[in-house]
């Protein structure tokens, strides 16, 4: 085991990827002898050489386009998008081809082999364009799975495993946590299941569920309740599709009560998947309604960042609100 | 014969495939490094008082980013960009317009705004972004707009304003058509110009951009700014063939490429290509090529990838001095004076950045102002149930909590 940060540790995967297959490549703006905006790419070119780890011309359209092309042939293809505001230019490519490659062609061609990284999501003093969580998006396309890691340790083995799944990936980096983030990560391989929540934290009274840097919100959350005397089952969805129904309602049933925070736009969020779902399968089972503290539905602001974010005190006034309906 | 195709044909019995550097695009150059007007160059037609704003122009936008990136390391504003060794490419260009033509910047270009008009002032009320912005403290420090002055908000998403001033360029055309004939009946009044930078010419935006205004003949001047660096990816890791001017030239636009640097170059290309943009009604290219003497903006370190000895190169060649040399010799600038404007200068900008900083930010209800028109229901809700939080817990948000009503 070694200390890491985020970074170091989506670094570490990326170099077993690149150890493991002679044709993987990585890919996107900046990411070549840089190591890209915020470094996670650090040393690979020298490591592996310009074919292999390069800077692209800026166009996230042809990133995308070049990366479903290089997928397709069978190599591994590592994309990144330098921060998630600006997959939308790829939305395209990701959307009417990554995601329906293998559906059209009855299985005669897929893009099994592209991953995509990103940063996303805000507490950075971004503004409108550089805070984004466009999960929701993408959420809605069959075709594509969308994975959240929480920490280092995560980051590694859920990155592992999107690499080595046979669907094309998008891995969604929770930026704020980048260097802020720092723990024990086994420096040799390892994965952590795509499509399975973990509950970190068991309890009694409600359930919180969120996923990547929110996690550490409804932690805070958690811990405040417990002081007044409420028990919180925390849970980290990890994967956002496939997401994992049978952990949550399980949980759902024990604590009949269930609290959903992301960071995007509340309206069509993917809390309201969740919300739906959970309605349906744990419904008798329910002791008030399913509250998402989320977003609001505006852009994501610059001054009012502070008002604008799910934090703690919302969490927590929804958890009260919850166990005293 | 009708040529559907829409291309000259040519014929030739010669297997022979054409290199892209084989347009020879010559950069115009007029100045010379100590102020001279070059052998068989002739300086553009430019009145004194012109000339003297852009000058001021120059200086004022190269002392607002010498402080501005020193509040930046203070921590006092979180992010800045300077336009270090661009300041003559987007000062003259700017110059070269009329007061009420359109600027669509990508946002490197604050000269631009600052020779309209843009005040000290309200530059810093976007940079603190507090309640006086203009954009009211929804996005980063350097994404200026101002309606006032014809500069259309700047989006941080590269490449997205050049089809848009395609369109906008457009409908200023479309306003001198005549009904009938179809035909232009007077000249266009006004046109739009549009930067972006060798990198943002990569992406899709700027191929439809280009495409759209070239087939539908749209007034506007394309003015690529070729610094070569977009943050980390020198030029020629971004594109092969001859610039960003060889791409004009291949969507069939007027094109030119000039010395960035250079002032008066940049100042006569932009009045020609105005002029070819009001008369013929159609788009403009010019490509500048001059050097990011700067880091890309505060978050970046170009330790980590060009050396020192390289911007060492390009520092020499000062485009604010080299036109200082010029007005020198036209007689149109007092040293002295000069020298006293500039300490004034940085006193003025000292004293607004300590006014800036104490204004407080925006109020509560412009977190919900403006993503629609008037708030729909469901936003107006949430706003009331944040309200609610709010009051119940000051504390905790303190920069708008003592002014909910
Ligand atoms: C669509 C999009 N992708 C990526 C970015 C991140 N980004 C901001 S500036 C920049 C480099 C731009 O370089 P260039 O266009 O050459 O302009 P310069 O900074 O050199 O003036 C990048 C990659 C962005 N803002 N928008």
């Amino acid at each position: 085991m070694a200390k890491m940060n985020m970074l170091h540790a989506i670094n570490s995967a990326l170099d077993i990827t690149m150890n493991e297959h002679p044709q993987a490549c990585i890919f996107g703006e900046d990411v070549g002898y840089f190591g890209g905006v915020f470094r996670a790419t650090s040393g690979l070119q020298e490591k592996y050489g310009k074919h292999r780890v390069f800077n692209t011309p800026l166009t996230e359209q042809g990133i995308l386009g070049f990366a479903n092309g290089l997928a397709a042939f069978g190599a591994p293809a590592l994309a990144e998008i330098q921060f998630a505001d600006y997959i939308f230019p790829a939305f395209d490519q990701i959307v009417n081809e990554s995601a329906k490659f293998r559906y059209r062609s009855g299985n005669e061609f897929n893009v099994g082999n592209l991953t995509i990284r990103t940063p996303y999501g805000g507490g950075i003093a971004g503004g409108l364009y550089h805070s984004q969580s466009p999960e929701a998006y993408f959420a809605h396309t069959p075709g594509l799975k969308l994975v959240v890691p929480r920490n280092p340790y995560q980051a590694k083995g859920l990155l592992r495993a999107c690499i080595k799944d046979d669907n094309p990936v998008i891995f969604f980096e929770p930026k704020r946590l980048y260097r802020a983030s720092v723990g024990e990560v086994p420096e040799e391989d390892y994965t952590i299941e795509i499509g399975k929540a973990e509950v970190v934290k068991t309890g009694s009274d409600v359930t919180l569920l969120a996923w990547g840097a929110q996690m550490e919100i409804i932690e805070q959350a958690a811990a405040k309740a417990e002081e007044a005397g409420i028990s919180c089952e925390v849970i980290d969805l990890r994967s956002i599709l496939p997401w994992d129904v049978d952990t949550v309602a399980k949980s759902v049933v024990k604590t009949g009560r269930l609290i959903v925070s992301h960071e995007a736009p509340i309206t069509n969020g993917f809390g309201a998947e969740i919300a739906a779902t959970i309605q349906q399968e744990c419904f008798l089972h329910l002791e008030s309604p399913i509250a998402r503290v989320c977003g609001l539905d505006t852009p994501y602001p610059l001054a009012l960042e502070k008002e604008y974010v799910p934090d703690a005190l919302k969490v927590f006034a929804a958890i009260k609100k919850s166990v005293e309906f | 014969m009708t040529n559907p195709n829409n291309i000259s044909l040519n014929i030739s019995h010669a297997l022979k495939f054409i290199d892209s550097h084989a347009l020879d695009i010559p950069m115009l150059t007029i100045l010379g490094d100590n102020g001279e007007v070059l052998d068989g160059a002739q300086a553009p037609d430019i009145d004194k008082e012109t000339a003297q704003r852009l000058y001021e122009t120059m200086r004022f936008i190269r002392l607002l980013d010498e402080r501005m990136q020193a509040a930046q390391r203070q921590g006092r504003v979180s992010f800045y960009m300077q336009c270090l060794g661009e300041e003559a490419a987007i000062t003259a260009s700017a110059a070269a317009l009329k007061q009420d033509d359109m600027i669509m910047a990508q946002y490197r270009e604050q000269a631009a705004i600052a020779y309209r008009g843009f005040t000290l002032e309200q530059f810093m009320n976007q940079l603190f972004s507090n309640e006086k912005d203009l954009g009211k403290g929804r996005q980063m420090p350097v994404h200026y707009g101002s309606k006032e002055l014809h500069y259309l908000t700047i989006s941080s998403p590269l490449g997205t304003q050049i089809p848009q001033a395609t369109g906008y360029a457009y409908g200023q055309k479309l306003k001198h058509i005549d009904k009938e004939t179809g035909k232009l009946d007077s000249e266009i009044d006004n046109v739009t110009i549009c930067y972006f930078g060798e990198g943002a010419a990569s992406e899709g935006d700027f191929h439809a951009g280009l495409n759209m205004a070239a087939v539908h003949e749209a007034p506007v001047i394309f003015f690529a700014r070729n610094n070569g660096y977009a943050i980390s990816t020198p030029a020629d890791e971004q594109f092969k063939g001859d610039g960003i001017a060889s791409r004009g030239v291949g969507y069939g636009i007027k094109t030119i490429r000039v010395d960035g640097a250079d002032a008066l170059a940049v100042f006569a290309a932009t009045q020609a290509a105005r002029k070819i943009a009001v008369e013929n009604g159609e788009p403009v290219l010019i490509e500048s090529i001059a050097y990011r003497l700067g880091a890309h903006s505060t978050s970046d370190d170009p330790s980590g990838y060009r050396s020192k000895e390289e911007e060492a190169a390009f520092k020499a060649n000062c485009p604010i001095e080299r036109f200082r040399k010029w007005l020198l010799k036209q007689g149109w600038l007092d040293e002295k004076e000069d020298e006293a404007a500039k300490d004034k200068i940085r006193e003025d900008i000292l004293a607004a950045v300590k006014v800036a900083e104490k204004v407080q930010k925006p109020a509560l209800e412009e977190l919900v102002s403006d993503v629609y028109d008037t708030p729909i229901p469901a936003l107006q809700k949430q706003y009331e149930e944040l309200k609610e939080h709010i009051k119940q817990h000051p504390d905790a948000y303190p920069v708008t909590a003592g002014r909910i009503k």
